[in-house]
């Protein structure tokens, strides 16, 4: 250990930067806890996670201490409960989601991901089942996050599970309206959804993984922004490199914690996800990188365009730091999670159609944007299924997380509190798109070749 | 296991002699030290050898916590590994 001047880099990122591990999360099979008798059911999915989990939150506190770095969020992610409570004799799967909460706040994490179905081409029972459980089973929990995957590039989109998931977003906004409607904001809708996604509210694990996991995600968009202070008026190709090297360190950090989360934790490593994701602290901000690059304010023509290129460079940086890449590597766009996307937000510079063109070019969707109250389920439905429509023709995970918050407008500001943010509310097409979204069905899957 | 102990806060008598013996007390060897002055902080790193340590790593985090505390300096010690990630190939 030479260089000293690469031990105060380092305590630079993490103390003024706000570099960080932003989650651990331990993914755990639940597969084995079908049982035909749901309190049966319930205990084993308690148990297991219990088990499984015991000693995750002690171990990210030790590996904090250690090493020095902050690890925000420990997190688990469990299979679909869809298809561990397909099995069960019910229709009520609302206790399942008070069993995984429960079991959660037992081993102390953050949140618990997994109250998902998978229905990109239709629903099985449990899905069904499990769909008309979210509203509830969001409203009476408090760390259980849900997810909905309804289309992929393989198989086309389910218009019926959109039509469906537009009024369950607004069940839930409703049934959570003295929250200003938090269960949305723990509600994701996915067009192809990844099985190893560390990031709440749309972690779950897949059936193609071991037993239980532990994936990382990190975190660093202040460090991004201050290594590129360095470079203000060189050209793209500094930038990109610059970007490049930034989330090379970063990702190291993630691979590094996670190695040794997994050898503590006697649990398989599974994938550092490279992703920048942002915080409302100041300093954390995506849409602050974009503006560095040259842009007045985040939104603004030419977005697009610098975000391709972070999320790009991001991608090639972090690839050679890890041994195993996956989730849903990208920066981030959430706008009540990015002090900078606020303001984009506030000012009218960032709106919907733009933040739509954004996510074909980056990690995920239309994430944490509140609605006004009045916004339809059918408007809500049609905006999923745009959203679903960039995933499905381009390949990528897209999703929405979209909170219709009752009782508020355009111009109010939603507060959601700690790493979730406070949202401005966004206006959206006021025009119907009812009788699109009637139609049900499904949407063919697209041709994967003659791209143009 | 190497780790880096570093040191920053205002500049004041016996800094140096009071990490050190913190350290010793605990029975870890320091390696390497490399010690500034910049704008009248007092800025300090230590590699450190704890192989010969007995203590629990947080013990001999809030050893140094507590030495900084009375002194009102900011004292951290790291596992040397995140250091080597970050910056080697």
């Amino acid at each position: 250990m030479g260089n000293f001047s690469n031990i105060m880099d380092t305590i630079r990122m993490i103390d003024q930067q706000h570099l960080d591990i932003r989650t651990i999360t331990m993914g755990i099979s639940l597969l084995d806890c079908v049982s035909e008798d749901p309190r049966r059911c319930c205990d084993k999915i308690y148990d297991k996670i219990t088990r499984r989990a015991a000693n995750l939150v002690r171990t990210g506190e030790q590996i904090q201490q250690e090493f020095g770095i902050p690890i925000v969020n420990k997190r688990i992610s469990v299979t679909p409960m869809a298809l561990v409570a397909a099995g069960c004799d019910t229709k009520d799967y609302v206790p399942f989601a008070l069993a995984m909460d429960r079991a959660a706040k037992e081993c102390g994490v953050d949140f618990i991901g997994g109250f998902s179905a998978l229905v990109q081409k239709g629903f099985a029972k449990g899905d069904t089942y499990l769909l008309d459980a979210i509203p509830q089973a969001l409203a009476s929990t408090d760390i259980v996050c849900s997810s909905v995957n309804v289309g992929s590039t393989r198989a086309g989109i389910n218009m019926d599970a959109v039509a469906r998931m537009g009024r369950i977003v607004k069940e839930t906004a409703h049934l959570t309206r003295e929250k200003d409607g938090l269960g949305c904001a723990k509600l994701v809708v996915f067009c192809n959804a990844v099985e190893d996604n560390p990031f709440m509210a749309g972690a779950f694990h897949g059936v193609g993984e071991a037993d239980s996991v532990i994936n990382v995600g990190v975190s660093g968009p202040g460090v991004v922004y201050h290594a590129l202070q360095e470079c203000k008026g060189q050209p793209f190709d500094v930038v990109a490199e610059t970007i490049k090297k930034t989330a090379f360190q970063i990702t190291r950090m993630g691979q590094m914690v996670a190695a040794e989360a997994s050898r503590r934790l006697d649990t398989p490593f599974g994938i550092v996800d490279l992703s920048l994701a942002p915080t409302p602290a100041v300093g954390d901000s995506v849409a602050r990188i974009l503006e560095e690059i040259g842009l007045e304010t985040c939104g603004t023509h030419g977005t697009t365009a610098a975000l391709a290129m972070l999320n790009d460079a991001v991608k090639k940086g972090g690839v050679m730091a890890s041994g195993h890449v996956g989730g849903l590597s990208g920066a981030f766009i959430p706008v009540s999670e990015d002090e900078g996307m606020i303001a984009a937000a506030q000012r009218g510079t960032l709106c919907m159609d733009k933040l739509e063109a954004m996510t074909c070019v980056c990690s995920v969707g239309l994430d944490m944007i509140a609605v006004p109250g009045d916004t339809t389920a059918e408007t809500i439905s049609a905006i999923i299924a745009d959203e679903a429509a960039i995933g499905m023709v381009n390949s990528k995970t897209t999703a929405v997380r979209i909170i219709p918050v009752e009782g508020k407008d355009v111009g109010d500001v939603v507060e959601m509190g700690g790493l979730l943010g406070s949202a401005p509310v966004m206006p959206v097409h006021k025009e119907s798109a009812a009788a699109f979204v009637a139609r049900g069905g499904r949407i063919p899957a697209p041709l994967q070749s003659l791209k143009n | 296991m190497k780790a880096i102990v570093t040191v920053v806060g205002k500049d004041q008598v016996g800094i140096i002699a009071g990490v050190c013996n913190t350290l010793s007390a605990l029975h870890v060897n320091v390696l390497d030290i490399s010690q500034t002055i910049l704008q009248g902080y007092f800025t300090m790193m230590m590699v450190v050898d704890l192989s010969l340590c007995e203590k629990p790593f947080e013990d001999l985090s809030a050893a140094l916590d507590g030495f900084g505390k009375e002194r009102n300096l900011s004292i951290r010690i790291q596992r040397e590994d995140i250091f080597e990630a970050m910056h080697q190939i």
